[in-house]
């Protein structure tokens, strides 16, 4: 019997995906996910095997499909901002900087700089936060256990921070068009500052359990190689490709809320295989560090949004004394803003890759278009090239060394 | 706008009849269907666009001429250059000239064209839904695709509502 009957599409839309031999039953079909535990989320993986070895590797996303895109078309820009968090769970700070930087782009409207600041602040942790869950989930797969509660432990920290300024842990919704929420509470400073300055301390730990291990070596060398011309050519951006030696980083090429004011560098490694993109990801984390380290320090004062009415709701406290400020909130809460008949496209550095987001208007007070172009949605295409020829055990590794997240994916 | 995509403008007018727009310190170009590509070629080959950073579709409906303009997003490393493509396509069944070949990560962006939007790609190596189940109907991101949601339940439609409820089967 073929083993082409357990599974769910019929033979005919199998036959151009898979080797012939697998249509005569001489490899093995087997489906790994969706609810794998190191598919990292939702992710189905159609694997034709022969023994262990990787034959053809068909990845099915879509399990995990929202329609957030349709559901941003149907509210006002404001409004629509809170579903920007749900898309990447694990970089919420960052979509919602990519949404705001782009609405604020399509209108026109400045950012006060004490607010540009704590957004790379907050962006910068948040990358922080994502790498550790990236290191965690990815020894685990590879069979390490406590470095996952090591790096969560630290994750949580910044959490903290988090909810300190927005009152949630995750689902924060701090950024709004025209800077802030609010501004940050009192102790946040000095609480980023003290998490700032031991941070290191944990980083260097983490490397002195991994980076020599020679079972993690073993793994890890010369595993998945990714060559900086595939990258290019499929579109791969963010660590993943500056694993194999290309300089991208578009906090660098084009800076966005003050990043061209900060000094920084991007780490580079040339072999592109599973063991860069992990050197490349810890070197990260010092960088993200220094840079709030000078942002802290040049935190300006002054206020934390913009104070264009046209955009921005007025301070609570106007309420009770203007007019003026009741008619601005009012309109603003009921009606929105317009944006014009036009579309903007902006790139932002989310700690997967490139986090774009194409924003159209049509001159009402909804987004006409709303489109995300999801650096792990990109980045997943090359995993079937990645894997091909490698064990079972080491797809594992490659799928950790991406670092997709699949709520990012699917959309 | 960068002068550096001034020679990169004018050659794809001339050679493709293309034409020029920018908003907010971006370019974009609008290119006819059937030149698409060409177009791509010529960026990748001449222009130095390594990579195609993104691509999407917009839904103009109810207008029909162009009822979608399929949105590509070109990045130059090199000279740090970006470009934005617009193809109009007529119609509520409009085909697409696939351009795997020229950018081979252009396969699942253009899976994602036809299944939320129907643009049909021609030449693509495998063309199924990517997001949606394969018997799907429809394509959910047009704008005539109602967006679906559940009625709040009052004490005046309290019953009416009850009565419609899905329930598991017994």
């Amino acid at each position: 019997m073929s083993s082409l009957e357990q599974i769910e599409i019929t033979t005919e839309e199998l036959r151009h995906l898979v080797s012939p031999r697998a249509i005569e039953g001489d490899t093995i079909l087997l489906n790994m996910g969706p609810q794998h535990p190191s598919t990292h989320g939702v992710l189905r993986l159609l694997l034709e095997l022969d023994g262990e070895i990787v034959v053809n590797c068909i990845p099915d996303i879509g399990y995990l499909h929202t329609g957030i895109e349709k559901s941003i078309e149907s509210k006002s820009y404001e409004k629509s901002e809170v579903m920007t968090d749900r898309l990447d769970y694990l970089n919420t700070m960052g979509n919602n900087l990519a949404y705001c930087l782009a609405v604020e782009k399509l209108v026109d409207l400045d950012v006060p700089e004490r607010a540009q600041a704590v957004r790379v602040i907050f962006a910068e942790l948040q990358r922080i936060a994502s790498h550790m869950v990236w290191l965690g989930t990815h020894m685990l797969d590879l069979g390490a256990m406590s470095v996952f509660f090591y790096t969560f432990t630290q994750r949580e920290r910044i959490l903290d921070l988090m909810e300190m300024a927005g009152g949630q842990r995750m689902m924060t919704t701090y950024f709004r068009p025209g800077g802030l929420w609010r501004d940050v509470p009192d102790g946040w400073v000095e609480g980023v500052r003290e998490l700032i300055d031991d941070l290191p301390r944990h980083f260097k730990e983490f490397e002195a359990l991994i980076s020599k291990n020679p079972i993690f070596l073993d793994r890890t060398k010369d595993i998945g190689i990714l060559s900086a011309e595939d990258g290019l050519a499929w579109g791969v951006t963010g660590s993943t490709l500056r694993g194999s030696g290309v300089d991208y980083d578009i906090r660098k090429a084009e800076p966005y809320s003050g990043y061209e004011r900060y000094e920084f560098d991007v780490p580079l490694a040339t072999e592109g295989d599973v063991y860069a993109r992990y050197w490349v990801r810890m070197k990260e984390l010092y960088e993200s560090v220094r840079i709030v380290h000078q942002a802290l320090d040049k935190l300006p004062s002054g206020p934390f949004r913009s104070n264009n009415r046209k955009f921005v709701p007025p301070p609570r406290a106007e309420l009770g004394e203007s007019m003026e400020a009741v008619i601005h909130h009012f309109k603003l809460w009921t009606e929105g803003f317009p944006a014009p008949k036009n579309s903007v496209y902006l790139p932002v550095e989310s700690p997967r890759g490139e986090l774009g987001v194409l924003l159209e208007g049509d001159g009402g007070p909804k987004p006409y278009r709303c489109y995300w172009r999801t650096p792990s949605f990109v980045n997943l295409q090359v995993l079937p090239m990645l894997s091909k020829g490698h064990y079972v055990a080491d797809l594992v590794a490659i799928i950790g060394s991406i670092d997709i997240v699949l709520g990012d994916t699917d959309r | 706008m960068h002068a550096q995509l001034e020679p990169v403008l004018t050659d794809l007018e001339q050679q493709f009849g293309a034409s020029q727009s920018e908003f907010r310190g971006q370019a974009r170009l609008l290119v006819a269907p059937q030149h698409i590509l060409a177009a791509a070629n010529a960026l990748r080959d001449q222009h130095g666009f390594e990579m195609l950073a993104a691509l999407s579709a917009v839904d103009y409906w109810p207008e029909r001429t162009p009822r979608f303009h399929a949105v590509y997003e070109f990045k130059s490393l090199a000279k740090n250059l970006r470009l934005e493509v617009r193809v109009p396509l007529d119609g509520d069944d409009p085909e697409l000239e696939s351009i795997t070949s020229v950018y081979p990560n252009a396969d699942w962006h253009e899976r994602e064209l036809w299944d939320m939007f129907g643009l049909r790609i021609q030449n693509h190596p495998d063309l199924r839904r990517i997001l949606m189940p394969a018997d799907w109907t429809g394509h959910p991101l047009r704008k005539d695709y109602p967006l679906g949601y559940e009625e709040v339940q009052f004490s005046f439609n309290f019953e009416e509502i009850e009565a419609r409820k899905p329930r598991p089967k017994e």
